[in-house]
């Protein structure tokens, strides 16, 4: 086998795979990107509609064109698409990839995490009834109409709110399909307020807030579902169960961060996606980590950052510039419900990255029973809320040795 | 005429490719003679085959003197070879029967007593120290545990496919897609089947139709009591620790059933269930899943391991027990001469079909005076497998054919060559994939491989992928293309 040797190895050319390999590789570290797929781009390759790059570029752009922004940032990287990064060894950076022209081991000095999330089946909610053909995940369905420019089905129920599911609604309504609704199980909508607006509100397309689909019906192809509502325990009240015919249903219900090819390294209890400092660093010191396989994000521009930054500390360490630094756990009070990263590097600034559990006018979000605290306007769970931590907030909250965030409603 | 009628004379058809099916038209290749393999599906094994427990059975659960018990032990003493031969997984793994209470003790202490009047080999008794130092994560309230070390575990769509690949290879002709609707009988004797395609002359049946069985032996005026749809539901967990799938787990049994199992998979899941509830004869398709089903499942695998890793599960499904009226297999001949029955294929009907084709393979070729044909080769040659390939022989692979590179399924690793190569032995549906190389059976239960194995059904069958079908006719992945 080949032995390719480099100073940074970035796994995955999603958005945030690209921005830490353009940051490692102008840090001056040799540095490889790996992308499975045959081009760059990620989940961005598939999301035509424009939403993307406010924040990095001050400017409304699709998804490939965002995606063409950052590879155009790649000069003096060295790019192999069509390779899949098989393993890591637990002990050092080396790793192991396979691509047509054969198996390849990489020797890298610092490795950075870039792999993106997976879309949570339906057969994760254990719905019963029937199995037929008809039901997609919903970014399953957006690569087939996006980029295969095939039609999924012709009457379309959505279960489940995020964005992928609000944004391929107003795709197959514009595509002719007939859009049933949107189902969510909470009592408020998963995706972002200006998707529920430009998705669904402006084209008419109901959103049925607190239901359920409770039974799957069809032999061969999909005829239909059962909804249901839900009482506020989110357990389905049979008197209201009504049958909708359906030949398709997109699923669109959570994203799971993909993890699986660094098993050794520890992952995070609340979010599923790989535990890391706030300098992006895992356990493991040379594994570094960004975007959706830490938690699911909702911009682009988030993740784009946090590549950023992980593709600079990876660089510093392959120069052994980071040196070591304990870090402080941080604790997951009430209110909240995902939070990236797992613990502070005192004496750092820190971004926190944090879901709500609920919807609030006015919240005040604490770190450390009130050492540091904000006052955040119109919390939505589907939006991440940042907190940025000076140095001397992250001394304070390590010396006091508490870092538990709490979301309290003002 | 007379030459054809001769001909016909030595012509088997056989009804069904499930595993049942598939085996018994393998071993019927072994002798000279016309073998015709009649299946309505458009592929192997998508009836009872696909959605069981797939455990190989000791046997210890069968009555001693019945069919059942009898090629259940004789069955699994064959798996080992016959996987071989094939190319198919089976690994003995063992099974431990966990007695929770006191009163279950007995039970326990039966069922080595049964196991051993039918020959079981290795059966122990174990006292529940010793079963909670060997099984960390079991329920701690186990006072006592059979341990039968012959348990193993299979796929048992896997085996009817290749059965039937190396039955193709030996001369035996596959019709798929083709339901048969009439059997010819006359002056008590069967000389044709008929389909929708038309009427072949045959010297012997056999009805190994799964769950229509009872309705094909009524073609034949073979008088049968029907056959009760038992449904078992299952959830499905993937990537499950090692920890907590050392072998497979049984309750004692109920009356009705071996009980709620938790069953590890060849592939690293875990299976729970199934659960059992009988349905009306005509409810010979109802694979639905109930609300009630997987929450007794669920409850039922608890019993036995508490701390279940339940976010790993990625699917619901249900399989339909064709349980017949008094219990045993129906098997051999019947009062209509040359139609044979292969029936009745409650459970353990996967551990005994090697043992039940080979034994009525004998029986037809003796009736038929069929001769050993010396050209049957046992072997098939399995394809490819990236996954578990040690790295210079993936290496090897690529350097002949690059698409063994492009990894195509990430969750369970498998590639654009493998996909080609089941396409190039039969698949022709997502599902026909799927069951054939497991893309699509992973983690993201095809989420973000089954766009790219549609291109490739498509590319590689020369149809548009509006034409390509998750599992046969009515059954269309997409409907047209966007405007
Ligand atoms: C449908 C949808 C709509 C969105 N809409 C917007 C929007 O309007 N505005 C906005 O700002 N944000 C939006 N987002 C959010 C944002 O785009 C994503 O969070 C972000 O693009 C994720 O980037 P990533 O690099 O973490 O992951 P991904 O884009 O998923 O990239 C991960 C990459 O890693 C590769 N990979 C995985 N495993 C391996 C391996 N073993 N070897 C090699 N390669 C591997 C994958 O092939 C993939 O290319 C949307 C997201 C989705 C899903
Ligand atoms: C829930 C459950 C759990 C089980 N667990 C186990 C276990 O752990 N171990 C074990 O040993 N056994 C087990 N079994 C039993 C085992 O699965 C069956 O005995 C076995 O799969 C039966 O195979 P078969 O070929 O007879 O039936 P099938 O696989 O149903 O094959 C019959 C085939 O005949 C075809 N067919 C029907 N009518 C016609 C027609 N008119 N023309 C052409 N084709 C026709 C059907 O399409 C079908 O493909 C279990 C069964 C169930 C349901």
């Amino acid at each position: 086998m080949r032995t390719h040797r480099v100073d940074v190895l970035v796994v995955g050319g999603g958005a945030a795979g690209m921005a830490a390999a353009a940051s490692a590789g102008g840090e001056g570290a040799r540095t490889l990107l790996v992308e499975e797929g045959s081009r760059l781009g990620g989940v961005l390759d598939q999301c035509i509609h424009p939403g993307f790059g406010l924040h990095r570029y001050r400017e409304e752009l699709t998804g490939p064109e965002f995606a063409a922004r950052l590879v155009a940032e790649l000069a003096g990287v060295e790019v192999w698409t069509g390779q899949s990064l098989l393993e890591v060894e637990p002990e050092r950076p080396r790793a192991r990839a396979v691509g047509t022209a054969g198996a390849v081991e990489i020797a890298a000095q610092a490795v950075v995490w870039a792999t993106g999330a997976r879309e949570r089946p339906l057969g994760a909610l254990r719905v019963p009834g029937a199995r037929p053909a008809g039901i997609f995940v919903a970014g399953l369905a957006q690569r087939l109409v996006n980029i295969h420019g095939l039609l999924p089905g012709r009457r379309a129920l959505v279960v489940g709110s995020g964005d992928i599911g609000l944004i391929m609604a107003r795709r197959l309504h514009l595509e002719g399909v007939e859009v049933m609704g949107v189902v969510e199980i909470r009592p408020y909508p998963g995706g972002l307020l200006r998707n529920v607006i430009q998705c669904l509100d402006d084209f008419g397309i109901p959103l049925l807030l607190s239901h359920t689909v409770v039974e799957v019906h069809g032999r061969g192809r999909l005829s239909g579902v059962t909804l249901a509502e839900v009482d506020e325990t989110g357990a389905p009240r049979p008197d209201t169960a009504r049958f909708v015919a359906a030949d398709t249903l997109l699923v669109s219900v959570g994203l799971v961060p993909e993890v699986e090819g660094i098993p050794f390294a520890p992952r995070d209890p609340t979010t599923g996606g790989l535990a890391v400092t706030s300098r992006l660093q895992a356990a493991v010191p040379w594994l570094f980590a960004a975007g959706n396989c830490l938690a699911p994000f909702d911009l682009v521009d988030t993740v784009a950052a946090l590549g950023a930054r992980a593709g600079t500390a990876a660089a510093r360490y392959a120069r052994r510039e980071l040196s070591p630094a304990p870090a402080v756990a941080i604790g997951r009070g009430p209110g909240v419900a995902a939070l990236v990263p797992s613990s502070l590097v005192p004496g750092e600034e820190a971004t926190l990255y944090l879901r709500a559990s609920r919807p609030l006018a006015r919240a005040w979000v604490a770190v450390g029973a009130g050492i540091v605290g904000r006052t955040v306007h119109g919390v939505r769970p589907a939006e991440m809320i940042g907190v940025r931590l000076s140095p001397e907030e992250t001394e304070a909250l390590a010396r006091a040795g508490n870092a538990t965030v709490e979301v309290i409603p003002a | 005429m007379a030459s054809n009628a001769k001909r016909a004379r030595r012509r088997v058809a056989v009804i069904g490719a499930g595993v049942v099916g598939a085996l018994i038209a393998r071993e019927l290749s072994r002798y000279g003679g016309e073998v015709f393999l009649f299946e309505r599906e458009v592929d192997v094994g998508w009836g009872v085959t696909k959605a069981n427990s797939a455990i190989v059975h000791a046997g210890f659960h069968e009555q001693p003197g019945t069919a059942s018990g009898r090629l259940c032990v004789a069955g699994n003493a064959l798996f080992p070879e016959v996987c071989r031969e094939l190319g198919v997984p089976f690994q003995r793994i063992g099974a431990y029967v966990l007695a929770l209470a006191d009163g279950e003790r007995a039970a326990v202490e039966d069922l080595r007593a049964r196991g051993e009047e039918l020959g079981v080999p290795g059966l122990a008794l174990l006292d529940g120290d010793e079963v909670r130092r060997r099984l960390p994560h079991v329920n701690p309230d186990v006072v006592a545990a059979l341990w039968a070390p012959t348990v193993g575990i299979t796929e048992p769509w896997a085996l009817a496919l290749a059965a039937v690949e190396n039955a193709v290879d030996n001369g035996v002709a596959l019709h798929l897609g083709e339901e048969v609707t009439g059997v010819a009988v006359e002056g008590g004797r069967v000389r044709a089947v008929t389909t929708g395609w038309g009427t072949y002359g045959v010297g012997a049946v056999v009805n190994a139709a799964g769950l229509a069985a009872d309705r094909i032996a009524a073609l034949a005026g073979v008088p049968v009591p029907r056959i009760t749809p038992r449904r078992g539901e299952y959830l499905l967990l993937v990537d499950v620790p090692p920890s907590l799938r050392p072998a497979v787990l049984f309750p004692v049994p109920t009356p009705h059933s071996k009980g709620i199992l938790v069953v590890p998979t060849v592939d690293g899941g875990l299976l729970l269930g199934p659960t059992a509830a009988d349905l009306a004869p005509e409810e010979g398709e109802a694979t639905e899943t109930t609300a009630e089903g997987l929450a007794r499942a669920l409850a039922g695998a608890r019993r036995l391991v508490p701390a279940l890793p339940v976010g790993n599960v990625v699917k619901a499904f249900a399989g339909l027990r064709p349980e017949p009226a008094g219990g045993d297999f129906w098997l051999g001949r019947t009062g209509v001469r040359g139609f044979y029955q292969a029936a009745g294929m409650r459970s353990p009907g996967l551990t005994a079909a090697p043992a039940i084709a080979r034994g009525l393979a004998a029986e037809i070729a003796c009736d038929l005076g069929l001769a050993l044909r010396p050209s049957f080769s046992p072997l098939r040659r399995p394809p490819p497998r990236v996954a578990g390939l040690p790295p210079a022989e993936w290496d090897a692979l690529i350097a002949r054919d690059p698409r063994y590179g492009r990894i195509v399924c990430r969750c369970n690793r498998v590639t654009e060559g493998e996909i080609v190569e089941a396409i190039r032995r039969g698949a022709r549906t997502v599902d026909g994939v799927k069951f054939r190389t497991r893309a699509g059976f992973g983690r993201c239960q095809g989420g973000t491989c089954t766009d790219r194995v549609l291109a490739l059904l498509a590319r590689e069958t020369g149809r548009d992928p509006e034409e390509v079908s998750v599992q046969g006719p009515g059954s269309a992945l997409v409907v047209g293309r966007v405007r």
